[in-house]
């Protein structure tokens, strides 16, 4: 059997790749993936510790999880679009009216 | 093991749904709307839409104070009411329908025309209700995104306007990022004690040694919560999305899903006992005060200047959360409902003055104000004063109890931080107030008069902020009962 530490330290790694990618890609699409990396690095992180556990409901979690996420991609490509017929562009240095 | 199978009470029973009843109302009347939109007439039927949710947010004013008489729990320990979330849902449920109010005349001006705004104010209303009174994990999860969802799109209402959109991909992007770290500290917490189960978690803990996962699971929860409520160093997306947002939303998520974020906050870090929670918030709480403080100073769009002073007032709301439970609780409480009268009400006067397009919103612009429309110009000095903690305002016995709680919790350094910023804090909001009452009027144009529906919302904003400033004893004793219900 493969062992806990080798889950948990797998989705640490799909959350980092998630988080690195937020933080240096430029593309809107892309970094909207990236969150969705992180969340299923969230994901099996879940399943893990529900077999560790012996719970079941570490597994449902996932499917509330994935049901989020779905909904959020939803509003999220909305308002990308919304972006995109304002400004032409989908580059986050391009989207600056706002100083930061 | 919350979500276990037990034949004997596999189905819900009345007393469950009575306890989710207002979150059961908001939905239905939400619903209603977005049905009603599209067969009704658009340009008359605005107003009725908007009447309509209206009574849905009083009917589940209503519904909060019936089952106030009713505490308990419901849907297999996955909620819980009692005091404490009577209190956020009132506070939450009366914040809804001062903002409708403070809606109908920015619908009119800026035309926008569709329903789904009310529709969605009253979703992202279930979620920010369902947060303060979940004691599951991956409920106030849900919970905490149907709210969150619903303030994306708000945030980007005015499509026809590129910052509107821009401050809406902002929101979305930077919100969903604090959500996944949010996800990622329950997962861990899940890992750690083998429950989802606020009560489960907080018997496991106390029980043996604290695993080491749960102050990375309690540090991750704070990194996703602190960007919701706008808290430094998370703070950077703050003024951007509430300068593009439309100004009754920035009213309404600056106080609403912020109340609900400091509900979450406050079962997680006390009623969960949770381990390492003083020096997160003692790091939070100064630099969110400090960083706050400074950004306003140089502020010259008044949208902006307010978003910079509502990091600044998380700052002062999460020194209470470095206190002991028994008056940091009420002191966080009363906090949140002074904070929400008199930003509400600063916000309204914005969007009344703001005009078609929001033209009018940088500081020169409000120059002359206290000449050409004296009760506006009194309404947002009233506020501004609140803001800064003048006595017989609200927001003087919300700093006033915060502090004293900390200072009974001997953080001193952290009052002396607080008090620092606040004299600061006094110069930019007293700058305001000079260019509204001292400088000449640029434009000497005639105000349109403020419509019935904004001038109760600002009567209303403006009454419990000169209340909870001279009587804030009935808000404080109930306060105090919720902690006492939270703790036990």
């Amino acid at each position: 059997m493969v062992p806990l530490s080798y889950y948990l330290v797998l989705s640490g790694v799909l959350f980092a790749c998630g988080v690195t990618g937020f933080l240096i890609k430029r593309n809107i699409i892309t970094i909207f993936m990236s969150i969705e990396l992180m969340l299923n690095g969230v994901n099996l992180s879940f399943v893990a510790f529900a077999a560790h556990w012996h719970a079941l409901s570490g597994q449902i979690f996932v499917f509330f999880v994935m049901v989020v996420a779905a909904a959020e991609a939803a509003v999220g490509l909305a308002i990308i679009i919304a972006v995109y017929r304002t400004r032409e562009t989908l580059n986050v240095d391009q989207v600056n009216l706002l100083k930061l | 093991m919350s979500l276990a199978f037990q034949a004997s009470q596999a189905l819900p029973r009345g007393t469950d749904y009575l306890r989710i009843l207002p979150e059961l109302v908001l939905s239905i009347f939400g619903m209603i709307i977005m049905v009603l939109d599209p067969v009704v007439d658009q340009r008359r039927n605005q107003k009725a839409l908007g009447t309509l949710a209206l009574i849905g947010s009083l009917a589940a004013i209503a519904s909060t104070l019936w089952q106030a008489r009713a505490p308990g729990l419901a849907f297999w320990n996955m909620v819980q009411v009692d005091t404490f979330s009577v209190f956020f849902h009132f506070l939450i449920t009366t914040i809804t329908a001062v903002v409708i109010l403070t809606s109908y005349e920015y619908m009119e001006v800026q035309q926008i025309r569709v329903g789904e705004y009310y529709a969605l104010i009253l979703f992202g209303a279930v979620g920010m209700c369902l947060m303060s009174s979940a004691v599951e994990l991956v409920l106030i999860f849900i919970a905490l995104e149907i709210s969150s969802i619903s303030t994306y799109i708000l945030a980007g209402f005015r499509r026809r306007a590129a910052i509107s959109s821009e401050a809406s991909i902002k929101y979305f992007l930077l919100g969903s990022f604090a959500t996944a770290f949010f996800l990622y500290g329950v997962a861990l917490m899940f890992g750690a004690t083998g429950s989802t189960s606020i009560p489960t978690i907080e018997q496991h803990l106390r029980s043996g040694s604290i695993p080491v996962l749960a102050y990375v699971a309690i540090a991750l929860m704070f990194v996703g919560l602190g960007f919701k409520v706008a808290a430094a160093p998370f703070h950077v997306w703050t003024p951007d999305v509430y300068e593009g947002a439309p100004a009754p939303i920035v009213g309404f998520m600056s106080t609403a899903p912020k109340a609900a974020v400091f509900a979450v906050l406050l079962r997680i870090m006390f009623q969960i006992h949770a381990p390492g929670r003083l020096g997160l918030i003692w790091v939070a709480a100064a630099l969110s005060m400090t960083l706050g403080n400074i950004g306003a100073l140089v502020q010259q769009n008044v949208k902006r200047l307010l978003a910079y002073s509502s990091i600044a007032h998380a700052g002062y709301l999460l020194v209470a959360f470095a206190a002991l439970p028994q008056n940091g609780i009420p002191s966080a409480m009363f906090y949140t409902a002074s904070y929400a009268a008199m930003n509400i009400g600063a916000f309204a006067v914005v969007s009344h003055f703001g005009g078609a397009g929001e033209r009018y919103v940088t500081l020169e612009d409000y120059s002359g104000l206290g000449r050409r429309s004296p009760v506006l110009a009194a309404a947002l000095t009233l506020f501004l004063l609140s803001l800064i903690g003048i006595p017989i305002t609200a927001g003087f016995f919300a700093k006033f109890y915060v502090f004293s709680a900390a200072l009974q919790a001997n953080l001193v350094g952290l009052v002396i931080i607080g008090v620092i910023n606040s004299a600061v804090a006094a110069y930019y909001y007293l700058r305001v107030i000079v260019v509204v009452y001292m400088h000449d009027p640029r434009d000497e144009s005639v105000l349109p008069a403020v419509p019935l529906e904004l001038g109760a919302a600002l009567a209303i904003t403006a009454l419990t902020t000169i209340y909870l400033g001279l009587l804030p004893g009935r808000v404080l004793d109930y306060a105090s009962r919720s902690a006492g219900d939270l703790l036990h």
